[in-house]
């Protein structure tokens, strides 16, 4: 018998460093993924991607459109790196066909949806915006304007910061040449959406204008469910890891944007430490921890300048749906005391997507803060359970 | 050249790029409600990530699959709710 496999959750840049990293240590590793491909958020499909070709070749067990619900995975040494997902608040509006997520919309054009001779307006907040604005661009729709929510005192900040990580900087400079002649308002809020037409308050000031799309993101939340699940400690709303990114819980590790949002150089970095670590090679972990340090101190930067103004919360009207899968409206919510009376009362966050979008949002909008994950209903495949020690079951 | 395939929404036909997800290939074809709420609102893919669940169509006769998570294969049925 081999030793057992060490299972990495999430095939993003941090699950993908952490499996090429682990299976360069001569351990099986098996890599998991609900998505069709693996590469996570920022390399959705690339094939052209260096770590992505190293995965091909490093003898990784890779198991794609496998949503791991955390009740089958077995003792063996576990890496969780399920990333993050985007934060959505609600506006009048924002539940109508042609606004999506800002990085959602991302997503839909790097699988394949053609924005060409479309405009959008792409609101809310966060380094995705002109990541967003860019692609739409070089996709050949048209970029009507970026509403920021922070000020540009907060994002001047955030360059200083940037100073000194030039390649960072060079990045941000790439993007904004870019999109040269694209308005970039800071301060500037959509108030509503309706028919195409878009409401913008930018300060006292309020103007209107028309588009195809509407691309509205919030910056990003950490994928925690799964790692709760197993009892690992959240703090602030990420899994707790020391240096070696071990978790709370013996045996589980945690790496990425599950662990504080910071960006894909902080997700690969914490990947190879918890792949070396999982795979009992600290000495070469430990050579990382420079790395590490100084990618969440970018990462700390990246949060205070994009930090969500208070004023937000007022966004909702009564009549707007908060919880898009029952229906429920802000009306209904805002007099409420606990997310725990939402659901019992309204059914809130008990539809398909079991909180996903509306947990973040009811948080910020209400300041709820006893949300606790029930054990996802999602299928597993059969194969999957047979024999979980050794995963042995039909590859998907 | 990327090879196209031809899936069906609601009996209609629409090309795809092969690779490309059912969400994509039914937004760029400009299918705007891809099912509707409880209180009858039409809806769209909002996460494009697998998360929101508002894309959810039935596909091959299975109902509650999400598009943006499903990729487009030659002659596969969709139906929009
Ligand atoms: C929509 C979106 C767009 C983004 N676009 C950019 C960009 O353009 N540029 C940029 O620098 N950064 C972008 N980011 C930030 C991005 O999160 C990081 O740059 C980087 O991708 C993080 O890597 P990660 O490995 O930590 O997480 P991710 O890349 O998020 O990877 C996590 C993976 O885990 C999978 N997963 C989660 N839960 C489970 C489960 N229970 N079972 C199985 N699989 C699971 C997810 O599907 C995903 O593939 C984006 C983030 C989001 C949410
Ligand atoms: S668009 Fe959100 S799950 Fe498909």
């Amino acid at each position: 018998m081999s030793a057992p496999a060490i299972v990495v959750v999430g095939a993003g840049p941090a699950g993908v460093a952490a499996a090429c990293r682990a299976a360069g240590c001569g351990r099986r590793v098996v890599l998991l993924d609900d998505n069709p491909a693996p590469g996570g958020q920022i390399w959705r499909g690339d094939r052209q991607q260096r770590w992505l070709a190293r995965l091909a070749d490093s003898g990784v067990e890779v198991r794609c459109g496998t949503t791991v619900s955390g009740l089958e995975l077995p003792g063996a040494t576990t890496i969780l790196a399920t990333g993050a997902r985007e934060l959505f608040l609600p506006f009048p509006g924002w539940t109508s066909p042609g606004v999506t997520g800002a990085g959602g919309l991302q997503a839909l054009i790097k699988s394949g949806f053609s924005i060409a001779g479309k405009r959008v307006v792409v609101a809310g907040s966060g380094l995705l915006l002109p990541a967003v604005a860019s692609l739409v661009r070089k996709s050949g729709g048209s970029v009507v304007l970026i509403a920021e929510q922070t000020s540009a005192m907060n994002m001047a900040a955030f360059a200083a910061a940037l100073l000194s990580r030039p390649e960072k900087l060079a990045q941000s400079a790439e993007a904004a040449l870019s999109l040269l002649g694209v308005p970039y308002f800071t301060r500037c809020v959509v108030e509503s959406f309706d028919g195409g037409r878009v409401r913008l308050r930018r300060g006292n000031a309020i103007f209107e204008c028309d588009t195809d799309y509407l691309a509205s993101g919030f910056g990003l939340v950490p994928n925690t469910e799964l790692a709760a699940l197993l009892g690992c400690r959240l703090l602030a709303g990420a899994v707790e890891v020391d240096e070696f990114q071990q978790t709370t819980v013996a045996g589980v590790y945690a790496a990425g944007e599950l662990t504080g949002i910071g960006g894909v150089e902080k997700s690969l970095v914490e990947g190879e430490i918890a792949g070396l670590a999982a795979a009992g090679a600290v000495d070469e972990a430990r050579a990382l921890f420079g790395r590490s340090r100084r990618a969440r101190r970018f990462s700390a930067a990246l949060n205070r300048a994009f930090a969500l103004d208070g004023g937000l919360r007022a966004l909702p009207r009564d009549e707007t749906l908060v919880c898009r899968c029952e229906d429920v409206s802000h009306s209904r919510l805002k007099g409420l005391a606990s997310w725990r009376q939402a659901k019992l009362h309204t059914r809130c966050g008990m539809g398909p997507c079991q909180g996903r979008v509306c947990a973040a949002a009811a948080q910020f909008l209400y300041g709820w803060n006893d949300q606790s994950p029930r054990p996802p209903v999602f299928p597993v495949p059969a194969g999957l359970l047979a024999d979980p020690g050794s995963f042995e079951g039909e590859p998907t | 050249m990327a090879e196209r395939v031809t899936i069906f929404v609601d009996g209609r036909p629409i090309a795809a790029e092969r690779g490309a997800t059912v969400a994509a290939a039914m937004l760029s074809a400009g299918i705007r409600a891809f099912r509707h709420s409880v209180s009858g609102e039409p809806r769209a893919p909002l996460c494009g990530m697998g998360i929101c669940f508002e894309c959810r169509v039935t596909i091959g006769g299975e109902p509650h699959r999400r598009g943006c998570q499903t990729l487009c294969q030659d002659g596969l049925e969709v139906s929009t709710t």
